[in-house]
This record gives structure tokens, sequence and C-alpha cells, in this order.
């Protein structure tokens, strides 16, 4: 099946958005900042929406929209008269709304429509390859120069702040980090699923490994493991690639789950130290 | 107190935040080798005061300097911080030597990567605070005296000069506090440290700083740990008279005492 060029190209997507979305979601999980990534996930369809409409390349404008909410929560969220999750309950039910708006105008069957909110990996082009793989290193390198800052972030942000970190301009960072890297996932699970491959891969390694290095590689290896395993049964089931993925890293999720309390149960130390 | 040499030193310093007096024309120096000791009731302005010798809040009126030169600014001296915090959470993914250089960020490389002499000066750190076995063990893992003394480690990564202790005993047992003003005790004679510590505690703050200095918005006094505990200023700040009894603290409100938040 690999022989196929699409299929070839759809590898190597998975593998790449699999090992994004094992680093960035180390810190999702770490900083219980799940509720933003759907928030920042499901806001982009309004962005994409209106792409579609005004004829404009659709991931430019969800890439567009992601980033100004990501921005809008990390600066309203400054506020204390309002709490971050009533911001982003906000920003991306807003966004949401437009995006159905928007698409209740457009008559005809919605076939893009459905390819943004599940995604269709299969069919991304060279081109959507290139800018993948710029964008992907472009946010790899960010995340490994600023790494241990955010990690002290992560720790605690006082700290950060006494020791004359920019505690805002590295949360903004992180949440604009965040955005690009939902957009670069849509081809491959979608909007709507992107959440997953953020949360999940990173919360396996949560429950495997103690020390933040071991976390990230298993985050990462999980991530691009259930893009490839995945994408072999969309192939050889017929069954739609995003959905196939996701099911995989929730399988591998549970799976982790029972092996951790049997583990504990019988008081076996975990694998990695 | 070793000598006269001002490590902190603030004058009429007046901080406004959202428009509001938080602390107005203090005025007080702090001495090489000191253990200083902040009090004051609830909402008197105790953590603002740490937050602008940090250099994290700026005085709309009067000066601010820390060994010389205004504080926060990119080319200050570093201070030693060790926050108020009740426990690190169990699950944290890093170990004692990770957290330790995380004091240290600001003074690697540009690239980020700690060196030899980095590690070397954890190694350093956590030895002052007799944690050097437990340099690899997982931080959430440790007692509560335990990971104190890792975030001092931490704070004495980023300076051994001057150290901020935010409510530094707050969670911890007897024991494990007496152990802890045993340690700065050491660390103060060993390497000329200067301490300033905010806390709520006036018992525990009279018993171990050489000085204290009680705010409630304003300078109430500043001098001797002994003398200020005695002194009226310390009951007009607070709002109430107090009675020391062997190290104990009782106190009494008087008419119109109010707890400010």
């Amino acid at each position: 099946m690999f022989d196929f060029a699409f299929m070839q190209r759809a590898l190597a997507a998975a593998v790449l958005v699999g090992l994004l979305c094992g680093v960035l979601g180390f810190f999702v999980v770490l900083r219980r900042l799940a509720f933003i990534g759907v928030g920042i996930s499901h806001s982009a369809i309004g962005g994409v929406a209106i792409g579609i409409l005004a004829g404009w390349n659709p991931l430019l404008t969800g890439a567009f929209f992601a980033i100004a909410v990501a921005l809008g929560i990390a600066m309203v969220s400054q506020s204390d008269k309002i709490s971050e999750d009533t911001v982003i309950g906000v920003f991306f039910s807003g966004s949401m709304a437009l995006g159905v708006v928007l698409f209740s105008m457009k008559s005809g069957y919605q076939q893009d429509l459905f390819s943004y909110l599940f995604g269709n990996v299969l069919a991304i082009s060279t081109t959507e390859l290139v800018a993948l793989g710029c964008i992907s290193a472009a946010i790899m390198a960010i995340m490994l120069l600023t790494f241990k800052e955010h990690l002290l972030v992560a720790f605690d942000e006082e700290v950060a702040a006494a020791y004359g970190h920019k505690v805002l301009g590295l949360n903004v960072l992180l949440l604009v980090v965040l955005a690009l890297t939902v957009v670069i996932g849509v081809r491959l699970v979608g909007l709507l699923l992107i959440q997953a491959l953020l949360v999940v891969p990173a919360a396996i390694a949560a429950l495997w490994a103690l020390n933040f290095r071991w976390q990230v590689l298993v985050a990462a290896l999980v991530g691009s493991l259930s893009g490839i395993v995945g994408l072999v049964m969309a192939y050889q089931f017929d069954i739609a690639a995003g959905g196939s993925i996701v099911m995989v890293a929730v399988a591998l999720f549970f799976v982790t789950l029972v092996v951790h309390f049997i583990r504990r149960h019988f008081r076996v130390p975990p694998p990695v130290p | 107190m070793n000598n006269d040499k001002v490590v902190v030193g603030l004058t009429g310093a007046t901080v406004e935040l959202d428009g509001r007096c938080v602390l107005h024309d203090i005025t007080f120096d702090v001495h090489e080798g000191g253990f200083v000791g902040i009090v004051g009731p609830n909402g008197a302005g105790k953590t603002t005061l740490m937050r602008t010798i940090m250099g994290l809040v700026r005085v709309v009126s009067g000066r601010v300097e820390v060994f010389g030169a205004p504080p926060g600014g990119k080319r200050s001296e570093a201070i030693g911080y060790v926050p108020q915090r009740q426990s690190i959470p169990a699950e944290f993914p890093a170990t004692v030597g990770d957290v330790v250089m995380m004091g240290r960020l600001r003074q690697l490389g540009p690239l980020g990567f700690p060196g030899r002499k980095d590690w070397q000066r954890v190694d350093e750190s956590l030895e002052l605070v007799g944690m050097q076995d437990r340099r690899s063990r997982p931080v959430g893992r440790l007692s509560g005296g335990e990971q104190r003394r890792v975030m001092l480690a931490q704070a004495l990564c980023a300076s051994t000069r001057l150290l901020v202790l935010d409510e530094p005993t707050v969670g911890l047992d007897l024991p494990a506090e007496h152990e802890f003003y045993a340690l700065l005790r050491k660390l103060i004679r060993e390497l000329t440290l200067t301490i300033v510590a905010v806390s709520h505690d006036l018992v525990a703050m009279a018993g171990q700083s050489d000085e204290l200095i009680c705010i409630n918005h304003r300078m109430h006094i500043h001098g001797n740990a002994e003398d200020v505990i005695h002194s009226h200023a310390i009951r007009e700040a607070y709002r109430c008279e107090f009675d020391f009894l062997g190290g104990e603290l009782a106190h009494h409100e008087t008419p119109g005492h109010q707890h400010n938040g």
C-alpha cells in the first residue's frame, strides 16, 4: 500500500503531525490546557468557513482565526474579572457559530466542510506536505529553544517571573504555536479531532514516565505510531483515516491505563525512571 | 549582621496597584549578612513590598536599589527567590536537579543548554541544603520539608548573595520549620547571605530574624526583632494587643479592629 505516492505523503504527514502533537501535547497536559486546545481548534472553523466562502485558502484564514483567538484568550485572561474558561467558551462558541452561519449560506453538498472538520490526509498534496514540514520544523525549533522556560512557567509562574522570564510572552508563544499546530493537523484528523492528538499521546506518556525528557519522547512516538497504525487500518478497512488514527491513540490510552492499574496494584515500579 | 554594606535599600518607596496606594513612603535598608523579617497584618502590602524588591512592581515615587542598582533590569544581579507554596504536585515530571537548574536558566548560554559548570553549581546548591543525594529523585515524591529545601537550593542556584523568601515555612510542621530556619542560619554564616523573608507568622519571624520590619501600607517600625515585638508601633499596625509569653503569642483585638483581607 505504501507504493502509492498519496499513501507515502499521508504517512509522512501522519508522522510529522504525530511528533509535533506529542511535543506540544506534553505542555497541554502538564499545564492542563486541554480546554484551550479545544477552544482554539473549534475557533478555526469560523476562519475556514470565511476562506471557503471568499475563495481564499481556508487553512490560512483558519490559521489567522486560531491565532487571533489564542491571542484573545491570552489577553482577556489577564483580567481578574473574567476566568479563562469563560473567555474560551465565548470565543470558541462565537467562532463556531460564525462558521455554521457562513456554511449555511453556501448551497449544495459541503464536501470541503467535512474534510476540514474530520481530515482528509489521503488528499494531501506535495506542496501542502512541504509547507507542513517547514512549519513543523519551525515549531520544533521554537519549542526546543524555549523548552526549559516553558517547563519553569509550568512549574511556577511566580518563580519564572521572579527570575526575569517574560511569563506573558511565553504563554502567548505557547498558544500561538498551539494554534499553528491545530491548523497543520487539520489535513490529518480535522479540526474536531486534532485535540485528541494533542492530549491522548501526552496523557499516555504521563502515565508511563516520571521525567519530562521521557514524557516528551514517549508522547512524540505514540503520536507518530498512532498516525502510522491508523493510516494502515484506514487503508485496510476502507474507513476514515482521521477517525482511525484517533481511535488507535485512544485504544493505546486505555491499554496503558489498564497496564498502569495492574502495575500499581502489584506494586511493580514504572518502567521509565 | 556582618557589616554595614547595604544590599537592599528603599527610600520613600510608594507603590500603586490599579490606582490604589498599596505602599506609601517606605524607607529601610537591609545590610549584608542580615536576616530581615517583613511582617504585617493580612492585606498590609507585604507581598507587594517583596515584589517591589524583586523588581516585579515599579514604584510611582521614591527609590528601590538592590546591590546599588534598580532591581529587575537585564543587567541587575540575580536574586534568589523561594515562593510560598504548599507542595509540588507528585506528578510533576522533573528531578530535583532539573528543578534546581531552573534557578539558573537566565545564566545559561543563548541556546539554553546547561554545561558542566551549571550542573556543578546545581550540585553545590544541593550540598548547601543537604540534598546532594536526592539530585536524581522525582521532585514531587519528596516530603514537604525536603521540597522546601529543594526550592531553597533553586534560589541559591540563582544567587548566593540575596534570597527573598515568601512565607518560607507555610505548610511545614514545627520540627521541619525549626530545621528550615536552622538551615537558613547556617547559610547566612557560611555564605554571608542576606535574607529578606515575608511572613504572617509574627512569632517565628520574631524568633528567627535579626531585624523586623512591620508595615501596614506604610512603615510602622523597623528595628531589632526583640524591640519591635514589644513596641507600641506593632500593636498599632495590627490594631490589636499582643502578649508574648514563652515564645507563644496571644492577641486581643482592640475595638474597631478589622482584618483587611
